[in-house]
């Protein structure tokens, strides 16, 4: 039998009901699964067939049920009674939903922490009455106030095990409110509780009559969901450049989320650090009503009145409010990774949909975050040490500082695959000249780039071919190379091979910067250098070679995609690997030509 | 923007990350309603367009009609639909009477990480409606799939980039950093990446954005006029439907609301084990 007929044809309309992600964070063992556990159970968030699943795997394990292996689902987790990881799970109370972040609090964990709390937009700090402020309290109050999460609740947790003792919690308290202040801190409430015997979670309790200000529930129902920050300047960091005219689409969509502002069409946009300007054509979308502006948070995408050209890492913004172009940064950083960071050492940086190398020229401080203290080094940055740097980078970027715009002027250091650390931009430096580090160099003759290029006829270039996909960038270079030279170029082919260029850690980017002052060299006698690379990531992006000697010269890369559209960004040409490579060849030598005159 | 413009602007952001970040990606699509809503956050990231294969895991005992629907949808909105088995072991006649953990490790994991890494067969859907063994032999870098931290414990424990090793192995006691959106893209040969653009959706966020953009859905998770229906799909024998008279979006949505049954409940490998999604996962399961 159907119940369509009885019920109404649609459903009323009901109001949307608002989203908040919260993390809960603390020292190792104070109770953070336990208070979020107990938060899921007490509102009536989780399946009761799902806590006696839990409840059976106790008594299996002859275990006292705990409401921390609701959450702590992981069986390496519950066999060490800890959370390794940052696990998500949703809850409701009658105001919003929740999407709550517990985060480990043992410190080999940190980097997990500060992957949940930077997803957060309010944080809960636990801490044990029982044992007091400790160490990762204070540490974790700094990573939040690093990660920029301004709204906070502390929860003075094991209130029982000091029988409700007023005094305890105010000495807590104290205590607390006394560090967070020196790192501008101000929590919105400290609440006394016991998550394993249910005080003042989601009801006052009984036992806490001293105690008269909001339960944790009511205090995270009074957080402030921020708006997007509609009302600060335009921020558009440019994702990608679509073309898709393999199915016939003639678009070309510059793609990416508005981080800040907003903007309508008929704007002028200026891109930096690229300079471009042009004037919004449309916003383009798929399946939905026509739009005339769009804001922060929206994932967009526009066509531009004239066709410039601008790539990924550019940022679209308003003439009059530019964010600032810099190649210097002052910085805070908190590094995750085993291997120290070290001054003097390159690392790639991200920002947005930026990224490209940065030096470490000096490294100013280096914190303890759990004292405050200074750590007395300056030499490196070790794991789960926060440190002011200065960082230089090899090309400008534009970013914002930390106080002024938050989505562009946090970025990450990468190290080799993996993520190291991350940072916050506190000031843009002057660029400054060379000290300290003797540099070589060597004196050229007089006969300069610019005058061969003149006798041969055209100018000196670099194309850089990807061939991480069936050796097409191989296969094409030599198509290249052999054409060139029927067409009198003066042409140069070099493929870098990976056994060179898969060493790991810092020889790998040694090989490389030789690779590179070979086709530096090159280019000084005004050839045209084809080079293949075997490589992947985006560090051979073309801009990164921008050494001495290249920077006047037409760059260019070339790649493949094993599926999907071609893009053609002005330095960044990209085709189907599935196109036989006479065509590529084609294609490729008709763009290249312009260039060389 | 309410929570359905924040949550498809995320997974948009993702999408297009992922587009950019590796040469050869694809997209598991499992004809359920996750990662069908997946395909359709695709459309919106490109503009109508799926720029990558859909790959889809047969293990030629899904439910007939799930086929069906997948052909008709993947000719009608132009996908690149790659189909991968594992025939050594369907020859071998594989099956859930030899122990339902054991069919979905060689029907699932294993036909899955053949045709991630291109040692398994690959059939691709051409405009005549048939399949024909695939050209593209690659491994595949870059894999979108469409696990949601809601479903069960393990999947609440993911990064949006989750990197998994030469043995298609998750490191889920060593995980990387992940923050400010920015994601996991540089990696050791030999070694992929998952992609999970519809971490922060729940069940109900699925209903709803099914419902706001009218994405066609198969009909098997609405009640056909026999009170039942399926709540997850899979495997012919090892899926159960739920008692349910929902046949619509809104009414799945009010359903969800008062039901305190898990997703999974039909699905009969999760009890076979407390741990076995996690198990499953560990080896590369989806």
């Amino acid at each position: 039998m159907s119940t369509t007929l009885e019920q109404p044809l649609a459903a009323p309309a009901q109001a949307v009901r608002e989203q908040m992600n919260i993390v809960i964070v603390g020292h190792v063992d104070h109770g953070k699964s336990t208070l979020v556990g107990r938060l899921l159970a007490d509102t009536g968030s989780i399946d009761p067939n799902k806590i006696a699943q839990v409840r059976a795997i106790c008594d299996s394990q002859g275990k006292r049920f705990e409401y921390a292996f609701l959450l702590d689902a992981l069986e390496a987790e519950q066999a060490q009674g800890i959370t390794i990881d940052a696990a998500r799970c949703f809850f409701q109370s009658a105001l919003r939903d929740y999407i709550i972040i517990d985060a480990p609090g043992h410190i080999e964990f940190l980097k997990n922490m500060i992957s949940g709390a930077a997803r957060a937009e309010a944080a809960v700090l636990l801490i044990d009455a029982h044992e007091g402020v400790r160490e990762n309290s204070r540490r974790h109050g700094y990573m939040l106030s690093l990660l920029g999460i301004r709204q906070i609740i502390v929860a003075v947790n094991k209130m029982d095990r000091v029988d409700y003792d007023r005094d305890v919690f105010d000495q807590v308290r104290a205590e607390y409110t006394e560090f967070l202040r020196q790192i501008d801190v101000q929590p919105a409430a400290f609440v006394p509780i016991s998550a394993l015997e249910g005080d003042n979670i989601t009801d006052a309790s009984k036992r806490t009559p001293w105690y008269d200000g909001p339960t944790v529930l009511a205090a995270v129902d009074a957080f402030a969901k921020a708006p997007p920050p509609e009302d600060q300047p335009l921020r558009m960091p440019v994702q990608d450049v679509y073309k898709f005219n393999r199915e016939g689409d003639t678009r070309r969509i510059v793609a990416g989320r508005v981080t800040s502002g907003r903007f309508e069409v008929g704007d002028e946009v200026v891109f930096l650090p690229s300079g471009k300007r042009t004037v919004i054509e449309s916003i383009e979308a798929f399946s939905a009503p026509t739009q005339t502006g769009a804001r922060a948070g929206q994932a967009t995408g526009v066509t531009m009145r004239e066709q410039i050209y601008v790539s990924r890492g550019d940022v679209m913004c308003h003439p009059k409010t530019p964010p600032r172009v810099s190649n210097r940064l002052r910085a805070n950083l908190v590094w995750l990774s085993r291997q120290p960071l070290r001054r003097g050492r390159t690392y790639k940086l991200k920002m947005a949909t930026w990224s490209g190398l940065c030096e470490v020229e000096e490294i100013v401080e280096v914190i303890d975050a759990s004292a405050l203290d200074s750590a007395g080094h300056h030499d490196r940055v070790e794991r789960h040490e926060v440190a002011e740097v200065v960082l230089r980078l090899r090309r400008p970027l534009a970013c914002d500082l930390s106080h002024e715009i938050e989505e562009t002027s946090r970025f990450v250091v990468v190290d080799g695959y993996d993520m190291a650390g991350g940072g916050i931009v506190r000031e843009v430096l002057a660029e400054k000249a060379d000290q300290g580090a003797v540099r070589w160099t060597a004196e050229v003759g007089a006969i300069d780039r610019t005058l061969r290029e003149s006798k041969h006829g055209h100018r000196a270039a670099v194309v850089v071919l990807h061939d991480d996909l069936g050796e097409n960038g191989r296969t094409l270079a030599a198509l290249l190379e052999e054409s060139l030279w029927q067409a009198a170029t003066q042409v140069y082919r070099l493929n870098l091979l990976p056994d060179d260029l898969h060493k790991a850690g810092p020889g790998e980017l040694q090989v490389r910067s030789i690779s590179f002052g070979l086709i530096a060299g090159l280019v000084n006698t005004g050839q045209v250098v084809l080079v293949t690379v075997p490589w992947v990531d985006d560090l051979t992006h073309a801009e990164s070679l921008r050494l001495p000697g290249i920077e006047a010269v037409p760059v260019v890369q070339v790649r493949f995609r094993a599926e999907g559209g071609e893009d053609e960004a002005e330095d960044d040409w990209v085709f189907d690997a599935a196109r036989p490579p006479r065509a590529v060849h084609d294609a490729v030598k008709g763009r290249l030509l312009p260039l060389l005159r | 923007m309410d929570h359905l413009d924040r949550l498809e602007s995320q997974s948009v952001y993702i999408l297009r990350e992922a587009y950019k970040s590796f040469r050869n990606l694809c997209m598991l699509w499992s004809i359920g309603k996750d990662s069908t809503v997946m395909l359709w956050l695709a459309r919106k990231a490109f503009f109508g367009h799926v720029p990558f294969p859909l790959v889809h895991i047969d293990t030629t005992y899904k439910i007939p009609s799930m086929i069906a629907y997948r052909d008709k949808l993947a000719l009608e909105w132009n996908l690149t639909m790659v189909v991968g088995k594992n025939e050594a072991a369907l020859a071998d006649g594989m099956n859930h009477t030899r122990g339902r953990l054991t069919c979905c490790a060689a029907l699932k994991t294993q036909a899955l990480r053949q045709t991630l890494d291109g040692t398994g067969s690959r059939y691709r859907l051409m405009p005549d409606g048939r399949y024909y063994p695939d050209p593209n032999r690659e491994p595949y870098t870059g894999v979108i799939v469409g696990a949601r931290g809601d479903e069960e414990g393990s999947r609440s424990k993911e990064r949006y980039f989750s990197p998994r090793g030469v043995d298609n192995n998750w490191d889920l006691d060593d995980q990387p950093p992940e923050l400010w959106n920015q994601f996991k893209t540089d990696f050791a040969p030999g070694t992929h990446i998952r992609i999970h653009p519809l971490l922060d959706w729940s069940e109900v966020n699925i209903w709803e954005y099914v419902e706001r953009e009218s994405i066609p859905m198969i009909d098997l998770y609405y009640d056909r006029g026999e009170g039942i229906r399926y709540r997850s799909l899979g495997c012919d024998p090892c899926t159960r439907a739920v008692r349910s008279n929902a046949c619509t979006p809104l009414q799945i949505i009010e359903e969800l609301k008062t039901t305190n049954v898990a997703e999974r409940s039909g699905r009969a490998q999760d009890q076979e084990d407390p741990h076995a999604m996690e198990k499953l996962r560990r080896d590369g399961y989806m």
